[in-house]
C-alpha cells in the first residue's frame, strides 16, 4: 500500500539522518537554514504540498495555506492545511479497521469494517468547510499560547462517505442520548499509550445532520493520511477538531463527551465578553459550536502592483459556520465605503461559497482590499480583532490584500 | 537437395542465435561485474536519496543553534534538553508570553502532558524564554508588513 511505503521511505530518511553519510561544515550551507528541517523528513514530500506552504510546527506537523493558495474552488490536497495535536499513525490496515459505536447511551455496541459502512449505509459526498478554531490566532494581543496560525488554516475539500446518523441509528440511539465523542488511532506526543491526544466531539444535533459525515475519501480519491486515512468523522462549519482524523471509535455520550481537549480552555470561549488578557475561570468558558462568518481574497495574491486606469478582478470564498453568507462586500477606503461583490451560492450547505467583483481605483497610490461577509443573521466580520479569549479562537477579522496603483 | 539444405541453414541460423545469445549475456556479466566495482553497493538501483546531512548537536552559528533554531544565550542547552523531547522548538519559538505564563504553561505540561519536574531549571528555561522571545505589541489590528511586491499580469 502506497501509504505505508512512505512513512517506511520516512523513517528510513530519519534513520539514514542519524547514521549520516557525511559531515559537512560549509558556511554557505546556512544560508537557508530551516530548523530541525535536517533531522526530519520533508513535508513537502511527504504530505505532497505545495512549496508554498507553511510549516508552523513539525512536532506534531502543523502546517497552513496563504491566502493566494486557496483560489481553488474546491482545495487540493496539496494546499490543504494539516493540523495535529499529536503524532499521525504510522501503521494503518486499512482492511482490519473497524469502527465501534459504543457508550451509554447507545442501544447495542456495534462493529463495522470499512467494507460494512460502505455496503450497509447509502454514500453521501458534500463540499464542507473545515476551519482550525484557532485560524488566526497570531494576531491576538495579548497573545494566545499554541500554533500561531495566520489566515491559511481553512479548507474547503469534498468529503465522501455515510451519514454519521445512519451508522448511529443502526445501532441504536437511547432516548437520554446527548453528545458523541470520537476515539482515534494518533499517539500521544509524550508516547504515552494510556493518553489520548485528542478526542473531541459534538452535541447529537450536530451528530444527526445529514452532512456530518464518517468519510472514506476526499476528493475522491483515499483520504490523505495527514487528513485522516482510513476514516474521518467530518463535522463541516465547527472548528476542525470535532473532525476527528483516524477514527476508529465513536462513543454515543450520556453527558457532554469528556475526551482530551474538551475540558477545561481548550476549544472553548468567556461565556461573557473579557478585557483582552483578562483570567478566565473554566466555568465560565463555554465550548465553540458553530464557526463565525469569515472570508479570504484568494485573487490576486496580496503585492499586486498595476497601472493607473486598470481595472482589478478579485475573487475569493466565504463561509459562515452554520449559516449561509448572505452577502459581501469590499472596501478600498479602509471602510469609509463598502462595495457589493458578486457572490454565489453554495455548492451545498457548509461549503464555502465563492465571490468576486472588478475594481477601479480613482488614483495612484497605495490601497488595501478589505473584504467583510455578512451572514444570514446579519452578522458581519469585523474590521478589529474581534473579543479577545485567552487561547486566541475565532479570529474572524476582514482580511486584506495590499495594492499598488502607478 | 532443397530440403536438406533448408534444414542445414536452419542449423546454421540456430547455431548464429546461440552465438549472439551467449555474446549478450556475456556483455552483460561485464556490465554487472563492471557496475559491482564501481558501484558495489549498486546503488543506482535504489531511490535516489536526498542529500543527507549530519550536523553537531551543539553547533552554533551566528548565534543561532542550528540543530533546534535557538538563540544562544544563557540557558539554551537546558532549554533544548527540556523542551524538545515532546514537541518541536517551533512551538517554544513561536509562542510569546511573560514569566507568569509561561510558568503556568509548564504547570499545565506537568499536568497534563507528562512533563517531569524541572527543578532549578524552570528559572533558567523561563527567564532565558522570556528575555529572547518577548510578546510583541500588536494592539486590535497590525499593519500590513512584508508585502512581497509584484508586476499584476494582465
Amino acid at each position: 500500500m502506497e501509504r505505508r511505503k512512505f512513512i517506511k521511505k520516512a523513517t528510513l530518511t530519519s534513520l539514514a539522518t542519524l547514521i549520516g553519510t557525511e559531515i559537512v561544515f560549509g558556511s554557505n550551507m546556512f544560508k537557508d537554514y530551516q530548523p530541525v528541517a535536517l533531522q526530519k523528513p520533508d513535508p513537502f514530500k511527504l504530505f505532497h504540498l505545495d512549496n508554498e506552504m507553511v510549516v508552523l510546527n513539525d512536532k506534531p506537523w502543523n502546517i497552513e495555506a496563504k491566502a493566494h493558495l486557496l483560489d481553488d474552488k474546491i482545495t487540493p490536497n496539496s494546499k490543504m492545511f494539516i493540523r495535529n495535536n499529536g503524532l499521525i499513525p504510522t501503521e494503518i490496515d486499512e482492511k482490519n479497521w473497524r469502527l465501534v459505536i459504543d457508550g451509554e447511551s447507545v442501544k447495542s455496541k456495534k462493529t463495522y469494517s470499512i467494507n460494512d459502512l460502505k455496503t450497509k449505509f447509502k454514500q453521501h459526498t458534500y463540499q464542507l468547510t473545515l476551519e482550525c478554531g484557532g485560524n488566526g490566532r497570531s494576531e491576538f494581543d495579548p497573545p494566545a499560547k499554541g500554533n500561531q496560525w495566520t489566515i491559511g488554516a481553512v479548507s474547503c475539500a469534498t468529503w465522501t462517505g455515510v451519514r454519521l446518523k445512519d451508522v448511529l441509528e443502526d445501532a441504536g440511539i437511547k432516548s437520554d442520548a446527548v453528545y458523541i465523542g470520537y476515539h482515534a488511532a494518533d499517539t500521544h506526543l509524550s508516547g504515552d499509550p494510556s493518553k489520548e491526544p485528542i478526542s473531541r466531539g459534538a452535541p447529537m444535533h450536530k451528530a444527526l445532520q445529514e452532512e456530518t459525515l464518517i468519510a472514506y475519501k476526499m476528493n475522491g480519491k483515499k483520504i490523505p493520511l495527514a487528513h485522516g486515512f482510513p476514516l474521518r468523522l467530518v463535522a463541516g462549519g465547527w472548528p476542525a477538531s470535532v473532525s476527528g482524523k483516524w477514527i476508529n471509535r465513536i462513543s454515543i455520550r450520556n453527558i457532554e463527551h469528556d475526551g482530551t481537549k474538551m475540558k477545561g480552555t481548550a476549544y472553548r470561549v468567556p461565556k461573557n465578553p473579557v478585557a483582552p488578557g483578562d483570567k478566565v475561570k473554566e466555568e465560565d468558558m463555554k465550548i465553540i459550536e458553530s464557526m463565525p462568518v469569515k472570508s479570504l481574497i484568494t485573487y490576486p495574491k496580496s503585492g499586486a502592483i498595476l497601472e493607473k486606469g486598470r481595472a482589478l478582478h478579485i475573487r475569493g470564498h466565504a463561509w459562515a459556520g452554520e449559516l449561509e453568507v448572505s452577502s459581501m462586500d469590499y472596501s478600498i477606503d479602509f471602510g469609509a465605503t463598502w462595495q457589493t461583490c458578486k457572490l454565489e451560492k453554495p455548492v451545498n450547505r457548509l461549503a464555502w461559497q465563492h465571490f468576486e467583483a472588478e475594481i477601479s481605483f480613482p488614483k495612484a497610490g497605495y490601497y488595501e482590499v478589505w473584504a467583510r461577509a455578512t451572514d444570514s443573521n446579519k452578522s458581519a466580520q469585523p474590521m478589529l480583532l474581534p473579543g479577545w479569549n485567552p487561547k486566541g479562537y475565532l479570529n474572524n477579522a476582514c482580511h486584506r490584500i495590499a495594492i499598488k496603483v502607478i | 537437395m532443397k530440403k536438406g539444405s533448408s534444414e542445414y541453414e536452419k542449423l546454421v541460423q540456430k547455431a548464429e542465435r546461440l552465438a549472439y545469445t551467449a555474446i549478450f549475456l556475456m556483455a552483460v556479466c561485464v556490465g554487472l561485474l563492471l557496475l559491482k566495482i564501481y558501484d558495489p553497493t549498486l546503488s543506482i538501483f535504489q531511490d535516489k536519496k536526498e542529500l543527507v546531512v549530519e550536523v553537531d548537536e551543539d553547533l552554533i552559528v551566528d548565534g543561532i543553534h542550528i540543530r533546534t533554531g535557538f538563540v544562544e544565550d544563557v540557558g539554551l542547552m537546558t532549554v533544548v534538553n527540556n523542551c524538545t523531547n515532546c514537541h518541536s522548538s517551533k512551538l517554544v519559538i513561536q509562542n510569546r508570553m511573560n514569566a507568569n505564563r509561561w510558568n503556568a504553561t509548564i504547570k499545565w505540561m506537568q499536568e497534563t502532558q507528562n512533563l517531569w519536574g524541572l527543578g532549578d531549571n524552570q528559572k533558567i528555561i523561563v527567564d532565558y524564554l522570556v528575555k529572547n522571545y518577548p510578546p510583541v505589541e500588536k494592539g486590535r489590528r497590525l499593519r500590513l508588513t512584508n508585502i512581497d511586491w509584484y508586476e499584476l499580469k494582465k
